[in-house]
């Protein structure tokens, strides 16, 4: 689709490479707020596709095949046979109605409004030399791998955490793709596809709910072998 | 010549690659047990080789003087571990904590932890040495969860998640770091690689190289147990296999800082960045409070030896943040012994743990009495932990604290107290574990004392008269750290 490239204005070409990365924000942002473990894996599936399209755009105007490679595992593996896995193992488990105790949502909504504040002020500052597609796809990016983190310390849920993990590995591919050129970020993306798989096949492994009855992981710090 | 060299390259990686593919399949355990330290002694023989003949820099490698040092000490801390696992393991399989089918996983799994290692000490690409530490990272995960107990799961679990988001920092890193270089030098690998970078580092973006230091070093600095990010480290330490907590301290720890180390290279090429010395020495006397006072509270050993590891390394981070001729040496200096140290301790913690088949600190005593060949070595090996001469790590802590003193007095004044405290810790433990009457309840082992002795006697050598090559090797390195 690389001839698409020349049809393009500069301007079109960044707009949409902009909404797509702000709509990878957004996504988020919703996931931040979802109680329920199905709603944030579908949220997820939905963040992983947003991905997907937006690698694939860059893939287009930066006129380079191989991130559809990266764009292809986005929609296939992490959008769908991901979620699909996680789905499973909370019916499995049997956990797929619970509500999760996300402690004060707005709290949650308005640090995660402090920390794309935060990745605005620091990256546009930083990247002011960069061109304008790296400057403003980095600094969205830095976004959704903060949010990311903040989903992985509200949630104590281990599908939760994975979801976390997720969307901000989701941000770190955005980045590196967003990134002009940047060499091995197909072989990075297809790394971390590995590490994602292995941390879902890890619970299955583990089976965490059979040892502890629950994947709630506080309830794994009573086997620290130092309770005082 | 330069062939033989090349070969030695690729032997590093190539060989406990190989290797991994070989245990994997093997399914009896003494014969898997023999190759892989055939297979780490190959490794460290490889790097060996490359102390006199050094290829020159290529697009994938780069041989210089500071990740020699890193290399032997891994493919040496490697070998003498796999020696120390085939006796652990034999034991554990005795007693039933571990399966004939476990230990073909197991030693696959050091063999590629290897592999992960070797490739980020020894490449040129900024992207493939983020690879080699996830691999790394991720080999270890699996190791450390491998007895399958609760507490190991959650200890792997937590390393797991904390080692991802450690990892997936240090790339957001790694991707500014190219986006700083893109302008000067071009898309495409040129721009990540070691060689080209530091060629041009005056002229690379301050700005973005600052914001991506910061992102690598809480990034690599989760992997070598810096405080804030350091809580995987004690649980993986305590739950997993001896031999794995052993490299984990020794070998993985420093590879984290390596590449630190090199960044901060980067960085000290360019005028106008920030001192990177000075976030590094912050972060390492946060982590040497921290740990110096949290070694109080422990009632795991193995637990309070992983806390004096997070001690160590925040010594040897504040030693590169302070940098300088002697401050470098020391920090080289404290790395290498504390690898030794370490490991011997964990060798030795180990054997004690199968001895007395507990790793409560209160149901461990008079070990000299019981125990008197096990109880020396660990009093030795915590007296050279905690610093006492004539043990090596007295040198290289005095070198640090003087040169410091020169330098920033206050900071010497914290330092030494942060190593004080500790030593307390240390030393309050060690009387109640080797001393006094005997805890009931012990198993005979047989424990393989020769990797124990070899570390610590070279530990000793090195404080009773440090060999003058060794002075002038790191003297060397410590001018290419500036």
């Amino acid at each position: 689709m690389g001839f698409l490239a020349p049809l393009l204005s500069t301007e079109t070409s960044l707009s949409v490479a902009h909404v797509l990365a702000g709509g990878l924000v957004l996504v988020s942002f919703m996931m931040l707020y979802q109680d329920r473990l199905s709603s944030v894996i579908n949220v997820l599936a939905l963040h992983s596709a947003v991905l997907g399209f937006a690698v694939g755009w860059q893939a287009i105007i930066q006129n380079a095949p191989e991130l559809y490679i990266t764009a292809g595992l986005a929609l296939g593996f992490k959008a769908i046979v991901i979620p699909l896995a996680l789905h499973r193992m909370v019916e499995k488990l049997g956990i797929h109605r619970q509500v999760e105790a996300v402690g004060g949502i707005s709290l949650t909504m308005l640090a995660g409004i402090g920390l794309v504040a935060l990745s605005m002020v620091v990256m546009l500052r930083t990247a002011a030399h960069a061109d304008a597609l790296a400057r403003e796809d980095v600094a969205l990016a830095l976004s959704v791998i903060l949010l990311g983190m903040l989903m992985m310390v509200t949630r104590r849920n281990a599908v939760s955490q994975i979801a976390g993990f997720m969307s901000l590995e989701n941000g770190l591919i955005l980045a590196a793709a967003g990134a002009q050129g940047m060499p091995l970020v197909v072989e990075i993306s297809v790394a971390f596809s590995i590490l994602i798989a292995f941390i879902v096949i890890g619970v299955f492994l583990f089976r965490i709910r059979e040892r502890f009855d629950t994947v709630d992981s506080t309830t794994l710090d009573a086997f620290r072998g130092e309770m005082q | 010549m330069t062939s033989l060299a090349y070969d030695a390259v690729v032997a590093t990686i190539a060989v406990p690659a190989v290797a991994a593919l070989i245990l994997a399949v093997v399914p009896f355990w003494r014969l898997a047990s023999q190759i892989n330290v055939l297979a780490s002694l190959l490794t460290v023989l490889a790097s060996a080789v490359l102390l006199w003949h050094r290829p020159a820099p290529s697009a994938l490698f780069l041989i210089d003087d500071l990740n020699i040092v890193f290399l032997l000490l891994n493919g040496f801390v490697g070998f003498t571990t796999s020696v120390f696992s085939a006796s652990y393991i034999a034991h554990e399989l005795q007693t039933g904590h571990l399966t004939p089918r476990y230990l073909r996983f197991y030693h696959a799994m050091y063999q590629v932890m290897m592999v992960g290692m070797n490739l980020a000490l020894i490449t040129n690409n900024l992207g493939l040495m983020w690879f080699g530490v996830e691999l790394a990272t991720l080999s270890t995960v699996m190791m450390v969860g491998i007895y399958r107990t609760p507490a190991s799961i959650e200890a792997s679990w937590k390393y797991l998640i904390l080692g991802s988001v450690g990892i997936a920092l240090a790339l957001f890193g790694t991707i500014l770091i190219y986006l700083a270089a893109k302008p000067v030098l071009g898309t495409g690998m040129g721009a990540m690689q070691w060689t080209n970078l530091l060629h041009h580092a005056a002229v690379l973006d301050p700005a973005m190289l600052n914001v991506g230091f910061i992102f690598l070093l809480i990034g690599y600095g989760t992997k070598a147990g810096l405080v804030p990010m350091h809580a995987w480290l004690p649980d993986a330490h305590a739950e997993g296999p001896t031999p794995i907590s052993a490299v984990l301290s020794g070998l993985l720890l420093n590879v984290a800082l390596y590449a630190i180390l090199r960044f901060k290279v980067l960085l000290a090429g360019s005028a106008a960045t920030i001192e990177p010395g000075i976030l590094m020495s912050g972060v390492g006397l946060l982590s040497l409070f921290f740990a110096a006072i949290m070694l109080y509270r422990r009632r795991d050993i193995k637990r309070m030896f992983a806390y004096s590891s997070i001690e160590h390394m925040g010594i040897i981070a504040f030693a590169f943040g302070i940098g300088g001729p002697l401050g470098n040496i020391a920090g080289l200096l404290q790395m290498m012994l504390h690898s030794l140290t370490k490991s011997a301790i964990f060798f030795t913690v180990g054997h004690v743990a199968q001895a007395k088949g507990t790793q409560k600190i209160a149901d461990i005593r008079g070990l000299t009495t019981s125990h008197p060949l096990l109880g020396w070595t660990l009093v030795a090996g915590v007296a050279a932990i905690a610093g006492l001469p004539p043990f090596g790590i007295f040198t290289s802590e005095f070198l640090l604290i003087t040169s410091t003193f020169a330098r920033a007095p206050l900071l010497a004044v914290l330092l030494g107290l942060g190593i004080l405290l500790a030593f307390g810790a240390l030393l309050m433990r060690m009387t109640t574990l080797c001393f006094g009457e005997p805890s009931p309840g012990s198993h005979p082992i047989t424990a393989s004392s020769a990797p124990i002795f070899l570390h610590l006697g070279i530990v000793l050598l090195i404080g009773l008269a440090l060999p003058a090559f060794l002075y002038d090797w790191f003297a060397h390195v410590a001018m290419l750290l500036g």
